[in-house]
């Protein structure tokens, strides 16, 4: 009859789904929650049996650097992003002046270019070796100052241009959704501009501001491309070199699990920070008017967020398509096109084991409320704050130990010794993908489920539609462009995602990702540049997307 | 009777520790419409979707026409019942036009004909030109109308109500209902409604039933409501009025600070024995040599009546209603005697 009627805190709940499929969802959202739970469980068990030797030379040597230069990094490019982002939301929202509408769609694009491309693209045409470099020698002589495009400032103005944006858009949203009300409440209360600005204005956005900087600052410490492009020493790159450089995996771990601190401090810090605020729309009805910033003021707002897209976007992508199509006539060939069929492939089975994935999270949210399933949940949605590196090795570790286990059975009952069976399979790859991207797919895929209303299905129902006809008629027909869509965002990502491919990768499964990197660490920009252009032609259309969605209802002045 | 459409046998429905429903029995005729009233969370809802089939029971029966749709050990799918819903939240289906939403749960016939019969039901409901609007394309009140021709569609003997007015403006309000009335009376379509206004309620009912806390304390017409009550909670929900403390002094008559009152009910408890008497707003009236006096502490401008609130000398509080053009400010003393033919009396 009606199903599984799970009550909690005296709300009714749907009995949207039979008992039976309500047990097998539950079972499909922890296991979701352990594929987050285990590989972090194992990577800290590395401590239990720890290899001093390894570790002792590690800790004298490089163990320094790197927490001073992951350090370094979060306060240079926090501050960078928190600047940035936050100033030019509150220039795109709240004021006018010329050109605005372009540059506020204009100041989003950044998100479209991974920070391993715009980093390579800044260091080949700046370096020594660059064509402006060259240019100034041949007018000037060999006498002209030189300069290299390595060290913090580079690294943190790079990597700054392109994590702002996550500032910015968070940000903006928060400034547009001030009331009228409230601003003009404030006036009334006595304070000027400014000390509207900082009294209301600021800590109503303060919320989404440290959102977005908690993630500009879990990008920062993922990011393994741009810093190895830049040659700075960061975990990532050490977690690289102690697994592929010296294949000491549990030295890895180590690094990894150090590496996790830094991300959970950070997690507690924006946890800490935001307090118990939290997002609530208070705009209802008009928005207030904007500041209309005029003449000289104008303009410089104007060039500003001109000179902020320029850098970020327009001038590293042109550079990138003169590169591509000087080299198109000797990269694309068939083993570039079998190169971008792979990277489909892969990217294709990863949004659809997400999508999935975060089907079951979605619909187990709304089902259960039990102790465990909210546990599951909630780690399920973490785990985009691990980076790739970080779950490429816990995973691998797994992998690895799932496999010893194998192995040992076999022998046992008397085959010869199989070598590994789960690790270095594509299995490894999706498992991390998964995790990594779940929290991706969650969004449009829970939004797509607020519109399957319990009241919906029942509705159906009470008109006499049932089993496969309620799935054709209701479910698919309501969940389809909320899946679609989180299955084009985990795609786009899967194809960007550089580390957790470079280590996870089966044998002859390269991704663009993946050459971008090989032909990078050679200094091979050129070559470089057609599969980056690839990536960012990938990762334009839900930045498109993301545009069309935010400016809707940006302009109500 | 073998009329009766629809009968509940003492059912009962659990969450978890709470007994949501607890022991509801009632029975409506074909045609008949009934409300279920009653303070939020007081499981009128509850019982709504038990006939809906959305809720298991956890004791009791549901009969359809004579056939037990639902016992504690199972019971007919939604899908099956043949009963139409209409849902506080009109849940429309966003994806589908207006049409193509009545259309929803027509089976039989070609395209066309099901596509014909949803136009000529959304005529009906007088949202023909409306036909290939989407519902966001819709007010709150074309959407409830729309809501309402889907579940007529299938021609179903009973429909269900869940609040359906209860997110319409106050005017469309009353005037969707009487349309909706109107409608089920023409077609012989019994219904229940579930409303926690007793207004829509008086409205809309053949018969109403009041719900309190998991229970149904009396089921029966406007009429026996306001004037039999079953018990306090039912004097007081429905209706105005006071309680006013009293004694016994024959079984028609009852001494209160208002002096002697005579009724046409006769309770048969021991002559003195304590009591308290429900006294509604016309059942207090101004007399100039009225018994006794009262002080105005409150009062609410009604149009062509007020609403005074006074207080007795000895404390007690009545209500009484007076014309509009006499005006007393509050503090002024009014004389007033009890003018009652109905005696409303519960043991204190």
């Amino acid at each position: 009859m009606a199903g599984a009627v799970t009550a909690s805190a005296g709300r009714r709940r749907p009995a949207a789904i039979p008992p039976s499929a309500g047990r097998l969802l539950r079972t499909a959202a922890l296991a979701l929650g352990a594929a987050v739970a285990v590989p972090l469980a194992v990577l800290f068990s590395v401590w239990a049996a720890p290899q001093t030797e390894v570790w002792e030379h590690l800790a004298a040597t490089v163990l320094p650097g790197l927490v001073r230069n992951t350090l370094v990094l979060l306060a240079g490019v926090g501050a960078g992003t928190l600047l940035l982002g936050g100033g030019l939301a509150w220039l795109t929202a709240r004021c006018d002046f010329p050109g605005r509408r372009w540059l506020d769609v204009g100041l989003m694009l950044p998100l479209a270019l991974p920070a391993y491309v715009l980093a390579f693209v800044v260091q080949g045409t700046l370096d020594a070796a660059g064509p402006l470099q060259s240019a100034l020698r041949a007018h000037f002589g060999p006498a002209a100052p030189g300069f290299e495009v390595r060290g913090t400032g580079w690294v943190v103005a790079i990597l700054t241009l392109a994590f702002y944006p996550y500032v910015y858009l968070l940000a903006r949203q928060a400034f547009l959704a001030l009331g009228r009300g409230t601003l003009e409440a404030a006036r009334l209360l006595g304070l000027g501009p400014w000390g509207t600005f900082f009294r209301v204005a600021l800590p109503a956005a303060r919320p989404a501001i440290v959102a977005g900087l908690s993630l500009a600052l879990m990008e920062t410490l993922a990011d393994f491309g741009a810093v190895s492009v830049l040659g700075y020493d960061t975990f990532t790159t050490a977690i690289y070199k102690a697994w592929f450089g010296l294949f000491n995996l549990p030295a890895a771990a180590q690094l990894a699990s150090l590496l996790l601190l830094f991300v959970a401090l950070a997690l507690f810090g924006e946890r800490r920070l935001r307090g118990r605020a939290r997002f609530h729309e208070t705009a209802r009805g008009a928005p207030p008017p904007r500041l209309r910033l005029t003449g000289a003021r104008g303009w410089a707002a104007a060039a500003a967020a001109f000179a902020v897209v320029a850098a970020g976007f327009v001038v590293p992508t042109a550079q990138l398509v003169h590169w591509a199509w000087a080299t198109a006539s000797a990269e694309l060939d068939a083993r570039y096109l079998s190169l971008l069929w792979r990277t489909l492939l892969l990217g294709g089975s990863a949004a659809l084991v997400t999508v999935a994935g975060a089907l079951v999270v979605s619909l187990a949210r709304r089902q259960f409320a039990d102790a465990p399933t909210r546990a599951a949940v909630g780690l399920a949605a973490l785990g985009y704050a691990l980076p790739g590196s970080v779950l490429a090795v816990g995973v691998m570790m797994c992998f690895a130990a799932v496999d010893n286990g194998l192995n040992a059975l076999w022998q046992m009952a008397g085959g010869q010794r199989l070598g590994p069976v789960l690790g270095g399979s594509i299995a490894a790859l999706l498992l991390a993908y998964l995790v990594r991207f779940l929290a991706v797919a969650a969004g449009p895929t829970g939004s797509a489920l607020e519109r399957l209303r319990p009241s919906t299905v029942e509705a159906a129902r009470s008109l006499g539609a049932r089993g496969a006809d309620l799935l054709r008629r209701v479910y698919f027909p309501l969940l389809r462009p909320g899946l679609l869509t989180a299955a084009l965002l985990v795609l786009i990502e899967v194809m960007k995602e550089m580390p957790a491919t470079l280590l996870l990768r089966p044998f002859g499964w390269d991704t663009l990702a993946v050459r971008v990197f090989e032909f990078t660490s050679e200094g091979d920009w050129r070559r470089a540049a057609l599969p980056a252009v690839t990536l960012v032609l990938a990762g334009l259309p839900p930045v498109a997307w993301l545009a069309r969605r935010t400016t809707a209802h940006a302009d109500g002045d | 009777m073998p009329d009766t459409l629809l009968k509940l046998d003492d059912i009962a429905c659990r969450y978890d520790a709470l007994l949501a429903v607890d022991g509801v029995s009632l029975a409506l005729r074909r045609g008949e419409i009934g409300c279920l009233l009653g303070p939020s969370g007081c499981g009128k809802t509850t019982v709504l979707r038990v006939v809906a089939g959305f809720e298991p029971l956890a004791r009791g029966a549901v009969r359809l026409e004579g056939r037990e749709i639902a016992t504690p050990a199972g019971g007919l799918p939604p899908d099956q019942r043949g009963v139409g819903m209409v849902f506080q939240d009109y849940a429309l289906f966003p994806h589908l036009r207006a049409v193509e939403n009545v259309a929803f749960g027509l089976r039989e016939g070609s395209r066309r004909d099901r596509r014909r019969t949803a136009a000529a039901l959304l005529d009906l409901v007088g949202l023909g030109g409306m036909a290939e609007r989407y519902p966001h394309e819709l007010s709150g009140g074309q959407q409830q109308r729309v809501a309402l021709a889907r579940a007529l569609a299938p021609r179903p003997r009973l429909v269900l109500f869940d609040e359906p007015f209860s997110n319409l403006d106050v005017d469309l309000r009353e005037r969707l209902g009487l349309d909706v009335r109107r409608l089920l009376k023409a077609q012989g379509i019994a219904a229940v409604f579930v409303t926690h206004d007793q207004h829509e309620a008086f409205l809309l009912g053949d018969r109403i039933g009041v719900m309190r806390e998991g229970r149904l304390l009396q089921w029966d017409s406007a009429f026996a409501l306001y004037h039999q009550p079953a018990d306090r909670f039912v004097a007081d929900f429905v209706g105005q009025g006071r309680l006013v403390p009293g004694l016994l002094r024959a079984p028609d008559t009852v001494e209160t600070p208002l002096g002697l009152i005579r009724g046409n009910v006769a309770y048969h408890w021991a002559p003195g024995s304590r009591v308290d008497l429900l006294l509604r707003p016309d059942d207090v009236v101004p007399d100039p040599a009225g018994p006794v006096e009262g002080e105005v502490v409150a009062r609410a401008f009604k149009g062509a009546e007020t609403l005074y609130t006074l207080r007795l000398a000895d404390g007690t509080e009545v209500l009484c209603e007076v014309p509009s053009r006499l005006d007393h400010p509050v503090g002024a003393s009014l004389r007033v005697r009890a003018d009652v033919d109905h005696l409303i009396a519960f043991p204190h």
